[in-house]
């Protein structure tokens, strides 16, 4: 009889796909795997440690550093959360605006996945292509924030600043081409037999067991389970716009894939009905204790200044109690948990990122199939390690 | 030119030589600017330029990158099977460009009385009037294409990297089963031609009409897909598939090593194109009347069609392509057989 031996394979910290320091310790019976043991930790940053020593104007920036692939929602999350603790209402074009760079940042996550899920699987056309619309999401970053990843554009009680003069244009420009460029990428992968043979049956999850795991967002959508709380808890006025809530059947990859390219478009969708939606404003509530005074204040009078400094250096005391807000983020719920004990930081506070609970369902996707099913599942399970490890 | 050598003039010697020489300088030139027309072509169709900085429009860009890899540092394993990690770039890359040596690129021309075929192994009997070449030309180019699978698994083995492994067990498995498949359809083509020489099936095919894409258009496809797994290009690039093996059976290797690997991969397009163009789009025959020029740009046209593959499709997975080549495949091809067989008998 033949002896056979397992084999210890390990992948990454530096691989190819592993989308950045993800360490996977797989145990290979030939290509069909056995076991596998994710190892994470390589992109710790301690964010939630850092957020006890800053007041809550200054945790923000850590916030962009978390999912980076979609910045604005991280710090949407926080702000809501601050927000909710502190009971403060916000203007209504500081959150239209907010749904808007929300979506658009959903757009371009999905984009990235879209990239590099099919990279992956060997299609590097995609690849260049949802990188190539990316930009142009990109070059609305720059414009209204100053910064292509690290944003740090929402303000709790609101926006730092009002759009530029031509985003509206540039968005319509978005919500009128980029349906065409989604079809280009369905042309090139939904009818492609080698694409539906690589993803169709594979990583499969059952809704209970994705409900188990706690998979949230389009992870869970895929295996069935209709819950997006955008929809169900809304939040920054989403309850304002209709849009549908794409559910998969199969549980498989596919159906990942057909969920997130429908949540692009529904987007755009979106994006139409709060830019139609989009009236003149204050972007900033009028809450002295907590925003910021406007910047003309600050440079020209003396009280501006001294308001000022005293925000951003004491921070404001925020209510004792303790607060719990998800969002939608797209790659799944993300959860801002903040204790506060009447100070001006936070006591403590926790981030429940969806990437890291997505992943731990890695190995129930894997049992028993073959290493190019392993990059795949990675692929659909869209992590960011900047999430993970926090 | 009274010498004789076993009863041949002189001058055939002399022109094999020099067939050798043009022949082997014309592979390594398309094989070198073949990754620069790669590089191009994928690029502009995914809306890039592709290299722009080394001479006008990145021109000089295959010699650049082979500058770089020639002072690259070589690197071998600590723990690696030294001969075997050597030898196993040359195993890969040699048997990829004399193949080349039984492949008609032209019609017979005249030098100095003498008649001269445009074939590497082959001369031109006076007495009998015809060329001779090697009887067994096809069985010469399946074996030099098996021959070079053992360089990549050989590379995969002595590496001592789970990658490397990996690729190399992938490569083997692959190369065996579709070369059983390419082979097949090959053969319905000298059922038709009834003979293994390559003069004769290229002979056989005079006039675009007479092509036997037309006769044998399964065996066409059929060779044309395995011909792409053979080579180890997207779809069927498993053994060096980067985004799970990291570069497969290459993982270990560096500086020319790599190179040559990477040639072997490129120079055996360039063999598969020139077969396919051989067998069934008649060689030097049609549709112009330069002959070398024909061969040439139905060699380009293949290479095309790889390059155009690959920036257009994903990947298979290993037992998918297991699967599509035994089971679909093999018995496509040994239908085609079949009905060649059936069809040849009841018309002769």
């Amino acid at each position: 009889m033949a002896n056979t031996e397992t084999m210890t394979l390990n992948m990454g910290p530096q691989h190819p796909s592993t989308h950045g320091v993800l360490r996977l310790v797989v145990e290979l019976d030939g290509e069909v795997i056995q076991s596998i043991t994710p190892h994470i930790g390589y992109l710790h940053r301690g964010v939630e440690k850092l957020s006890e020593h800053r007041t809550y104007h200054q945790t923000l920036p850590l916030t962009d550093r978390l999912d980076y692939l979609a910045p604005m929602h991280n710090n949407l999350g926080y702000v809501l959360a601050v927000e909710k603790l502190l009971d403060l209402e916000v203007p209504e074009r500081a959150q239209t605006i907010r749904v808007i760079m929300a979506e658009l940042t959903r757009i371009m996550s999905h984009l990235v996945w879209l990239a590099c899920h099919a990279l992956d699987i060997g299609a590097m056309t995609v690849f260049i292509y949802c990188f190539r619309e990316r930009e142009e999401i990109m070059n609305i970053y720059e414009k209204i924030s100053g910064a292509r990843m690290t944003t740090n554009y929402f303000r709790i009680g609101g926006l730092s600043k009002d759009v530029y003069e031509g985003f509206e244009a540039d968005v319509r420009k978005i919500i009128d081409t980029f349906p065409g460029f989604f079809d280009q990428y369905e042309g090139l992968l939904t009818k492609n037999t080698i694409w539906l043979n690589r993803t169709i049956g594979n990583g499969v999850i059952s809704a209970e067991d994705a409900i188990d795991y706690g998979i949230t967002g389009p992870a869970l959508r895929g295996s069935g389970v209709d819950w997006d709380l955008r929809r169900d808890n809304p939040y920054s006025g989403y309850e304002k716009y209709s849009f549908k809530v794409p559910v998969g059947e199969k549980c498989d990859t596919f159906d990942r894939y057909k969920v997130r390219l429908i949540e692009m478009r529904e987007a755009v969708k979106i994006l139409r009905q709060a830019l139609d939606s989009l009236k003149p404003g204050p972007i900033l509530a009028d809450d002295p204790q907590v925003c910021y005074p406007p910047k003309e204040a600050v440079y020209n009078t003396i009280e501006g200044l001294i308001h000022h400094f005293k925000i951003a250096s004491e921070g404001f005391p925020a209510p004792e109690g303790e607060i719990y807000l998800g969002v939608e983020n797209p790659k799944g719920e993300l959860g801002y948990y903040i204790v506060s004990d009447g100070g001006t930081k936070p006591y403590r506070m926790k981030i429940r990122s969806p990437s890291f609970v997505n992943l731990q369902s890695m190995e129930k996707m894997c049992k028993g199939a073959m290493i190019a099913d392993l990059i795949a599942v990675i692929g659909t399970l869209d992590i960011v390690l900047g999430e993970i490890d926090r | 030119m009274g010498y004789e050598i076993l009863g041949l003039p002189l001058i055939y010697y002399l022109a094999m030589l020099g067939k050798v020489i043009v022949v082997f300088l014309f592979v390594l030139l398309t094989v070198a600017y073949a990754t620069y027309a790669e590089r191009k072509i994928i690029g502009h169709m995914q809306v890039r330029l592709g290299p722009m900085e080394t001479a006008w429009h990145g021109l000089l860009q295959p010699i650049a990158d082979g500058l770089k890899l020639f002072f690259k540092e070589e690197i071998i394993p600590s723990q690696a099977s030294k001969l075997v990690f050597l030898l196993s770039p040359f195993i890969a890359l040699v048997p990829a460009f004399i193949a080349f040596a039984v492949i008609p690129f032209g019609d017979t021309i005249e030098i100095a009385g003498y008649k001269i075929p445009l074939q590497i192994a082959a001369y031109y009997d006076t007495a009998a009037g015809k060329v001779i070449d090697v009887n067994v030309g096809v069985l010469y180019i399946l074996a030099m294409a098996g021959m070079g699978v053992y360089g990549i698994v050989l590379a995969g083995w002595s590496s001592n990297n789970k990658y490397s492994l990996l690729g190399g067990l992938r490569s083997a498995a692959q190369v065996i089963s579709y070369e059983l498949a390419a082979s097949f359809a090959l053969v319905a083509v000298f059922m038709l031609s009834e003979s293994l020489s390559l003069q004769k099936i290229v002979a056989d095919q005079a006039g675009v009409f007479g092509w036997y894409v037309w006769k044998q258009p399964l065996a066409f496809i059929l060779f044309c897909i395995c011909s792409v797994a053979e080579t180890n290009r997207t779809p069927f690039d498993l053994p060096e598939a980067e985004n799970e093996l990291v570069a497969g059976f290459g993982t270990e290797y560096s500086s020319m090593k790599y190179a040559m690997f990477f040639m072997a991969e490129y120079a055996n397009m360039v063999t598969v194109s020139a077969v396919a163009a051989t067998f069934f789009l008649g060689g030097w025959q049609g549709p112009t009347p330069w002959p070398i020029l024909n061969f040439v740009a139905k060699v380009y046209f293949f290479m095309f069609c790889f390059i155009w593959i690959r920036a257009t499709y994903p990947r298979y997975r290993y037992d998918q392509l297991m699967r599509l080549g035994w089971k679909v495949f093999l018995p496509l091809a040994l239908l085609n057989i079949v009905v060649t067989g059936i069809v040849v008998t009841l018309f002769k």
